[in-house]
């Protein structure tokens, strides 16, 4: 079965939609994709470290950013990158770094550090299979380091998942209007499939300038004429002033909300619904194709935004569906956030491969045939 | 945000003004013990910036250690770093605009352990930054802890029976680690123990802001200073023993110059662009 056809734009209640990309029909790696979003997006510079499978971003970058007269700097470590993304955004610039999970989980003191002190950035981790050195084959094993804040303290990202290479390039671009409006990271959170295919996408050609805010009330970018200093900063040492920066944070998180984004298919009379995002979700989506034609109501829920989490989706299917199947290429993560959504309406189980093992649709459809017969007797 | 003075306070009385606090600083008392030298060198780098007319684009960059709030005390923008990381934000805060003026202000600790790879790496790749470098051998912040530049049999909180070599290994001396880098265009070292010492200082200190300025590469100056209160001294004692122990190990000297005009050779940086 083909999954070229899952290109269309994403459907669903999504909060914000952007204008069509305009450009030209060509045929665009993942991770090439993911470069391009982020100079269209405006980067003024990226500070990465090697790492696989991501290196065509910085590779690209290399050569790109510096024709726009941007910044580009290959880092000595992702501890490095990260600081230097921590410096640059201080400084009130849109700034980007990119890694795979081993160095994403090394940048993620400099992440607190940036969430502490209210610094839009982007991040993009093309993930790779985990625990340890791993390897680098696709895995969804960092949903909970990306959407549980993953260092220190309580803080959390904006975390987008695409599933296509258009989705890569359109979610980029769009990270750092999301980190500046927040004033908080945004991770792309894309896959060692994700970042290594193949398939025609719309992307640009050239790169105009694009309108940002000024953020002169607050980045340490130099006095200049302004009357007061800028100090940026995630030292409060007053449990009372800690505990306001905190609550101010929170607001903001609350506020993100507005951001949910989630794709729906058949969900109207899906007895089944297959919740999965990612790569898992075009397994999915395959796998729900193939179903439909055999007239099994199944049906896909795709989160798009991973935090904020759309619960509210979740909800509503809960009151139409019979039960949910989360799929998920690691040991179960997102599993946790869709029982807390469905919270006890209806069962809730999960089908997950690990070691960057991505199992063929058929593999999939069996599984939900066979849960969904032996649940109720056949009568889906 | 926090509102800037405007300068300092003018004398109300017809006596001449010989002596006064920089522009670039505040008059918040700052937080450092008695006889601790960070208050001698945030003065010195608060003349630095008035001198060379700096303070509109100056974007300093302070540590984790005693010198913390050193944001505290001045006039300019300041970004906060984690532990260690202070090369690594000021040079992003450099690239990304080359008209600012970029400095950081870091421990022994900070700058030469757990940061020392970004201190290195920022050094070899000649960033434009300044970076002033205060050892005095302790973790002074956290209770007095061995540092990698205390000396050999110091006693610290962690090392009760004083360092020793065959556990810990000598202190490190970043200057002449950093010497061996072709992009480092100022590199000395000096002792806040005296008011002469402190003349010399603020030359290396001069040195390591045109350095920057004129594009010729990386500067640190290392400065000596005291930890009366960690050593368990009085200042007094503490700056004898700068002058008596502590230079022993770590010798001043100007170990690189490519700025002063009598070695009116290009920089590796400025033969490159």
């Amino acid at each position: 079965m083909s999954t070229a056809a899952i290109t269309s734009p994403t459907r669903g209640a999504t909060a914000r939609s952007e204008p069509p990309t305009v450009g030209r029909k060509r045929l665009v790696k993942g991770n090439e994709a993911l470069a391009l979003g982020a100079v269209a997006g405006g980067a003024d510079c990226f500070f990465g470290y090697p790492i696989t499978p991501q290196n065509e971003i910085p590779e690209i970058l290399s050569g790109l950013m510096p024709k726009l007269g941007r910044v580009f700097l290959q880092a000595e470590s992702e501890v490095a990158s990260i600081n230097m993304v921590y410096g640059a955004a201080a400084a009130g610039h849109r700034a980007v770094t990119s890694s795979s999970s081993p160095g994403i989980s090394l940048m993620l003191e400099g992440l607190s550090y940036i969430a502490g002190a209210r610094l839009p950035c982007v991040i993009i981790n093309v993930q790779r299979g985990g625990p340890g050195l791993g390897n680098i084959a696709p895995s969804q094993g960092d949903y909970f380091q990306a959407c549980k804040g993953g260092g220190h303290g309580d803080y959390h990202s904006i975390v987008l998942a695409p599933w296509n290479v258009q989705e890569s390039f359109e979610f980029t671009k769009t990270a750092f209007d999301l980190a500046d409006r927040y004033r908080m990271p945004v991770f792309i959170l894309s896959d060692a499939v994700l970042g290594s295919m193949l398939e025609p996408a719309v992307v640009p050609d050239e790169f105009p300038p694009v309108e940002r805010p000024d953020k002169d009330s607050w980045a340490a970018c130099g006095r200049g004429r302004r009357l007061h200093k800028n100090v940026v900063n995630s030292l409060f040492l007053r449990p009372e002033d800690l505990a306001a920066h905190n609550d101010t944070l929170q607001a903001t998180y609350a506020a993100a909300r507005r951001e949910i984004r989630f794709d729906s298919r058949f969900l109207e009379d899906a007895e089944t619904v297959i919740v999965a995002f990612g790569v898992a979700a075009r397994v999915a989506y395959t796998a729900v194709t193939m179903l439909r034609r055999e007239g099994v109501k199944v049906g896909l829920l795709r989160p798009v935004t991973l935090y904020p989490f759309p619960t509210e989706p979740l909800v509503a299917a809960s009151s139409t569906a019979k039960r949910f199947l989360v799929f998920e290429l690691n040991a179960g993560q997102m599993v946790e956030d869709v029982r807390l959504a469905v919270n006890g309406r209806r069962p809730v189980s999960f089908y997950g491969r690990m070691g960057g093992i991505v199992p063929p649709p058929e593999e999939l459809a069996d599984h939900i045939v066979a849960m969904a017969t032996g649940e109720d007797g056949g009568a889906s | 945000m926090s509102e800037v003075p405007s300068t300092a306070a003018a004398c109300e009385c017809d006596l001449e003004c010989v002596f006064e606090r920089p522009d670039a600083m505040n008059d918040k008392p700052m937080h450092y013990c008695p006889g601790c030298t960070h208050g001698i060198i945030h003065r010195l780098v608060g003349e630095m910036i008035d001198e060379f007319g700096l303070i509109e684009r100056t974007v300093g960059v302070c540590p984790v250690g005693c010198s913390v709030f050193a944001f505290e005390y001045f006039n300019c923008d300041f970004i906060e770093a984690s532990h260690g990381r202070a090369a690594a934000v000021a040079t992003a805060v450099k690239r990304c605009d080359p008209k600012r003026f970029v400095f950081t202000y870091q421990g022994d600790g900070d700058l030469a352990a757990i940061g020392l790879a970004e201190t290195v790496h920022a050094a070899a790749r000649g960033e434009r930054i300044c970076v002033f470098f205060v050892n005095n051998g302790i973790y002074g912040m956290t209770g007095g802890q061995m540092a990698p530049t205390s000396l050999i049999g110091q006693k610290t909180t962690t090392s009760p029976d004083g360092r020793s070599l065959d556990i810990s290994g000598p202190p490190i001396g970043v200057c002449e680690m950093l010497a061996s880098l072709p992009s480092v265009a100022f590199l000395a070292r000096v002792p806040i123990s005296s008011p002469k010492n402190i003349n010399v200082a603020r030359k290396y200190m001069r040195l390591a802001v045109r350095a920057q300025l004129e594009n010729k590469g990386y500067s640190l100056v290392e400065f000596l200073g005291t930890c009366p209160v960690q050593w368990g001294m009085s200042p007094i004692n503490a700056m004898k023993y700068v002058d008596d122990t502590v230079t022993g190990v770590f010798p001043p000297h100007v170990f690189i110059d490519r700025v002063s005009p009598a070695k009116n050779v290009p920089t590796p940086v400025e033969a490159a662009t």
